[in-house]
């Protein structure tokens, strides 16, 4: 009872918001959301404590009806409860309650808030039902439903041609991975014979080494449906190809890019990764491309970061890079690890955006870096809380980020294989440009000299309560999250997690041995995050006129970094226009000429050429028609008794 | 409580007591006309409420023909014979909830000749009704090939500029198919002696005859489903079609090919549905890739529409011929489905089209700054269409899906890029039409729905979301009646390659 109300909370919200929005007003869609996340919140809490630190992590389920049943196929809606959905449900309702809080300010003066407040519930709901789900279509719903919800938000202020542009690109760059995730539910069935998570996990190791015919190919079972269910989580975590739609989606009101595109939907990906563990356990091929792919994300994000000049934008390839290390811990077996990351990310990420949204709206609405500079003193509080964030980010000791990108660093190094090898010197690097870009971004911002136009510069101020709260609330969290949970959720014997991890025996000791790595392998994160703010300092502060110099004396890896390695370009040529082209061909060339040609309109004609030399025969008198008939009626008559009659 | 009604011909006759009504009906013109509206809705609603009664009554438990009504009409080989299954009921409900939508939605778009328009649509119920209840196969014939005269006036006398060339073409098209299924028709009763359904299907026709038999029924619902590459009339008869016209030709005609597959051709013709399995997964897929495509380059929401209508038919053909529980299923499912979304999406267009009398996409766009409500039930629909989970659209196509991933990796791999581009296409049609600024003068004054458009389209709403979360009640329908098709079809294949082995030693 106590979960279906934290799921179901967040719906009712949305509903009274969405559907009685206009009757209320804004005031009140404001209070029906915000009561019911917070005491979903607030749930969640009571159920996590009360299962996983005073309990011991059961796992248990509650059925509400069937959803589809045909044949064998059989899904149910149904909440699943253990260790890994209750962390989940406190970081996804906790991050969402103080969203909802930071909204009433930052959208106070906006015309459509009640539709704002209720997709904002929505969206809780949707990322309440993935995470609870157990079966893959109902997670498949929660997939969707986020997705919609993202789509939603992104374009909500519908009239910018760039907002729709952009909500319409993540809809559809985010189905190209569904395609995958799709292609790799039906797999699942054909292999197991069914959707429910505890038949495919507890038959998977029965399948492990078994191949099958896909595509025509003899390919092992667990390798290709890991590889389509990855190829999903790819997508709705922005990882390097299927990345695109991330930063476009910067153009959503900021407490979305708080919520959804840091701290809770682009995780998901991650998230059902680690919730099939027991199937990804027994592809090492997969979790070796997962591996690769992650790692590769981490540096190509960075580097991005590294150049843009929208502060939004900064933040979001950020969240791509980071993503990308949660992956690799996943590729390399350290699950809890990814997890960690996610839950602490989840703070100091969502208190960036916060943050970065404060300072958008204390400068009506300016995102380019290059007019801000020098806020820290009309801005202090934001400011401050803009620098835990930066340094829960660059894991600089002791903060959240420091616990949990550490340990990924170090079970990467740990793995001794060698894409771990090649996911632990990228961890590595991309720790330095973490370093860098995230104080590229505060000195540009809060420090120096102010480059904001003067006009604005006087009505400047510190933001209003609801806004503070949360902010200093996530400030919390990012100073403390990780060394509060770095005991439960790493812990080596991995006690808190019970059977929602699975972990194949040769993969059992991957967080034993990161703890035991050499010490230069421990020192080297904070070492390189040390060395990245010193250089921003040295580019931003202490010799201002240095980024210039480069981006003269290297212009063409600006430009490609600028432009984000021109993917976008490269993709509307390959995807877009071709598809556009071949939807000519077959419309206009296939459609109309060839088969409208040679089809009806073709044979009409022929049928007036013929009709025209037949009209020759037509004298207009009706006996003669009726002559005609009696000998056609006459033939077919004497035909059919011939060859039927007696 | 209904033991001895002849429930089936209620249905299947009452529109045509309406329209012997309405016939009847003289005086001046207004009165006229508001009397035929008055007769036609109600006429539709009783008869909705007897297909509700129907469903109620149905017993899910068994795979017979039920309600069932039998006598002799041309002697005795060709009866008067009728009857339901759990494949052929919910298209009767589907038929009996769609009518008196249509003719609500025509309550003021259409002006003249208004006596006769109800008149065409309630023999229209009456012939559509026939179709999917006959069990005898010269009675289908008349409701199959009957269905075309009133179609082809509702386009052709209340249709757009374009009419004529549009149907004619639907009727080229449609003829070709039907002479071919009539001499199929004429070549079973040879064959067997008489045109009862359930006779000829039990009946074992020899594996050569099968063939030309199936390829015959094949020109017939190919053309009506439509299946690539026979679906060139549909966009033309769409978008010269009223509104209504659209409606009941989407979501109920195109449904007579695929329940012609499930209903003649797979259980009468096992040997051959087993021999051009192949043939109909490759134009299924080549349909939903192809016209998907196409949909992404169309300047008319109608046509629009119409192509994601064939790719969607593109997803039935598939499924059907899977001849897995989950396949059937989803496909039936999936014409249902589409004939609540599409039925839905061409009112959306109706919508516009009343107030601006264009369907040019360019012509629109920024409609959410005048148009709330509006705004809200496209996206409900355009998003079923794309297949959300939550919406009906969703169901059919999984179960596809996942019906065809167990027979051919390929087919399903090919079929879903379907979620991809339906995705695109629909999305993009949505983002010109209704997001954006009010760029047009002529826009600023428009009108948000009126009472009498909510009606419409709420009961469609709520079918969608409500059958998209809880689909049991329609696929219950559906598990015996589809069990047994499998279990005769398996049977009737099975039998064959054994008596080869037997032959061949």
């Amino acid at each position: 009872m106590l979960y279906v109300l934290i799921v179901a909370l967040p719906l009712l919200g949305a509903v009274i918001a969405g559907v009685f929005g206009r009757r209320i007003g804004a005031n009140g869609a404001n209070l029906a959301t915000c009561t019911s996340v917070i005491m979903s919140a607030v749930l969640a809490i009571i159920g996590f404590v009360e299962n996983c630190i005073i309990g011991d992590g059961i796992s248990y389920k509650v059925l509400l009806f069937t959803w589809i049943e045909s044949g064998l196929f059989e899904a149910g809606w149904q909440i699943r409860i253990d260790p890994l959905t209750s962390i989940m449900l406190l970081t996804v309702t906790s991050i969402s309650a103080l969203v909802h809080v930071y909204s009433i300010g930052y959208m106070a003066h906006d015309p459509h808030k009640p539709r704002f407040m209720s997709y904002l519930s929505l969206f809780t709901f949707s990322m309440l039902i993935l995470v609870t789900s157990d079966n893959l279509l109902q997670l498949f719903f929660g997939w969707e439903g986020v997705g919609l919800c993202s789509y939603l938000l992104i374009g909500f202020w519908f009239q910018r041609p760039s907002a729709n542009a952009a909500a319409i690109k993540a809809f559809i760059v985010n189905r190209v991975g569904d395609f995958g995730f799709a292609l790799g539910i039906m797999a699942i069935f054909l292999v197991f014979g069914s959707v429910d998570f505890d038949t495919v996990f507890s038959l998977a190791g029965g399948v492990a080494g078994k191949s099958f015919v896909f595509l025509g190919v003899e390919l092992d079972v667990l390798t290709t449906i890991t590889c389509l269910l990855f190829l999903g989580a790819m997508g709705k975590s922005a990882q390097l190809g299927l990345h695109t739609w991330l930063p476009d989606a910067m153009e959503g009101p900021t407490p979305v890019s708080a919520l959804i595109h840091a701290a809770t939907m682009v995780t998901a990906g991650v998230f059902m990764v680690v919730r099939f563990s027991p199937l990804f356990e027994y592809s090492p091929v997969t979790l070796t491309i997962i591996t690769v792919i992650g790692a590769s994300t981490a540096i190509f994000a960075a580097t991005i970061a590294l150049v843009q000049n929208d502060i939004k934008r900064v933040i979001a390839y950020s969240t791509c890079s980071q993503l990308g290390y949660m992956f690799f811990a996943v590729g390399v077996s350290a699950y809890s690890a990814a997890i960690f990351h996610l839950f602490t990310h989840a703070f100091f990420k969502a208190l960036l955006f916060l943050g970065a949204g404060a300072v958008i709206h204390a400068l009506n609405d300016e995102q380019d870096m290059r007019r801000m500079g020098g806020l820290s003193k009309k801005l202090p509080t934001v400011c401050t809380v803009m620098w835990i964030g930066s340094l829960a980010l660059a894991g600089v000791p002791f903060f959240a980020g420091f616990y949990s990108k550490d340990i990924i660093i170090e079970a990467a190094y740990a793995a001794g294989t060698v894409p771990g090898s090649f996911a632990f010197w990228a961890g590595i690097l991309a720790a330095l440009l973490t370093a860098f870009y995230s104080w590229r971004l505060l000195f540009m911002t809060f420090h120096g000299s102010s480059r904001v136009e003067t006009a604005s510069l006087a009505s400047i101020h510190e933001p209003s309560l609801s806004i503070r709260v949360p902010l200093l609330i996530l400030a919390v969290g990012a100073i403390f999250s990780g060394y509060l949970a770095y005991g439960m959720l790493v812990s080596v014997d991995h006690s808190f997690w019970g059977a929602s991890i699975f972990l194949l025996p040769t993969n059992k000791d991957i967080l034993e041995a990161a703890h035991h790595v050499p010490f230069w392998v421990k020192a080297a994160p904070t070492i390189v995050a040390l060395l990245g703010i010193l250089l921003a300092w040295y580019f931003y502060i202490f010799r201002p006129n240095t980024p210039q110099k480069l981006v003269k004396s290297h212009s063409e890896l600006y430009q490609f970094l600028l432009n984000k390695w021109y993917i976008d370009e490269l993709y509307d040529l390959i995807f877009v226009r071709s598809s556009r082209l071949l939807g000519y061909i077959f419309w206009r060339g296939v459609d109309l000429r060839l088969i409208d040609g040679f089809g009806p309109d073709g044979i009409a004609k022929s049928v007036i050429r013929l009709a025209s030399r037949a009209s020759k025969l037509q004298s207009g008198y009706l006996y003669h028609y009726a002559f005609a008939m009696l000998i056609g009626i006459a033939a077919f008559s004497t035909w059919y008794f011939y060859r039927y009659g007696e | 409580m209904l033991d001895g009604w002849p429930l089936l011909s209620l249905i299947i006759f009452l529109p045509l007591v309406g329209a012997a009504f309405i016939v009847l009906i003289r005086g001046e013109e207004s009165i006229v006309s508001r009397n035929a509206r008055n007769v036609a809705l109600w006429t539709a609603l009783i008869n909705f409420v007897l297909t509700l009664v129907l469903w109620l009554e149905f017993d899910n438990s068994t795979s017979q023909f039920q309600f069932v009504e039998k006598m002799p009409w041309i002697d005795t080989s060709i009866g008067y014979h009728v009857g339901v299954d759990g494949i052929s009921m919910l298209f009767v409900v589907l038929t009996g909830f769609l009518t008196p939508i249509c003719i609500l939605s025509s309550w003021n778009s259409i002006t003249h000749r208004v006596k006769e328009y109800m008149l065409a649509f309630l023999v229209m119920e009456t012939l559509m009704m026939g179709v999917f209840c006959s069990l005898d196969f010269v009675l289908f014939y008349l409701f199959f090939e009957g269905g075309l005269i009133p179609m082809f006036l509702i386009i052709g006398v209340w249709g757009g500029v374009r009419r004529t060339y549009a149907t004619f073409k639907f009727f080229l098209y449609t003829l070709l198919g039907s002479v071919l299924l009539l001499l199929a028709l004429l070549a079973m009763y040879l064959e067997v002696g008489t045109t009862d359904v359930p006779t000829l299907i039990s009946h074992n026709f020899d594996s050569g005859m099968q063939k030309w038999l199936w390829l015959a029924f094949l020109a017939s619902f190919a053309v009506k489903l439509p299946m690539w590459p026979f679906h060139t009339w549909l966009p033309d008869a769409h978008v010269e079609a009223p509104t209504a016209g659209s409606v009941i030709l989407a979501a109920v005609l195109l449904k007579m090919g695929g329940y012609g597959f499930l209903r003649f051709s797979i259980p009468m013709l096992p040997d051959a549905t087993e021999y051009f399995t192949p043939l109909m997964f490759g134009l299924g897929a080549a349909a939903i890739i192809y016209t998907s495509l196409v949909a992404l380059v169309q300047e008319d929401m109608k046509k629009l529409i119409a192509y994601s209508s064939v790719a969607h038919m593109g997803f039935v053909t598939i499924g059907i011929f899977t001849l897995t529980p989950q396949g059937i299923e989803g496909g039936i499912f999936q014409m249902i489905s589409h004939g609540l979304i599409s039925a839905a999406l061409f009112l959306c267009v109706g919508v516009l089209y009343d107030r601006m009398h264009t369907r040019e996409i360019a012509r629109y766009g920024g409609l959410v700054n005048r148009m709330p409500k509006y705004a809200f039930v496209f996206m409900v629909f355009t998003l079923a269409n794309v297949g959300l989970p939550g919406t009906t659209g969703f169901v059919g196509e999984i179960l596809v899906l996942v019906g065809v991933f167990q027979v051919n990796t390929w087919v399903a791999a090919l079929a879903t890029t379907g979620i991809v581009l339906s995705a695109a296409y629909a999305l993009w049609l949505y983002r010109r039409v209704v997001f954006g600024s009010l760029r047009h003068e002529d826009l600023r004054q428009i009108l948000d729905l009126n009472r009498r458009e909510v009606v419409i389209f709420a009961p469609i709403v709520a079918a969608v979301i409500l059958f998209g979360i809880y689909p049991s009640p329609l696929l219950d329908v559906m598990h015996v009646s589809v069990a047994n098709l499998i279990d005769n079809y398996e049977l009737a294949t099975a039998h064959i390659t054994s008596a080869q082995i037997v032959s061949q030693n």
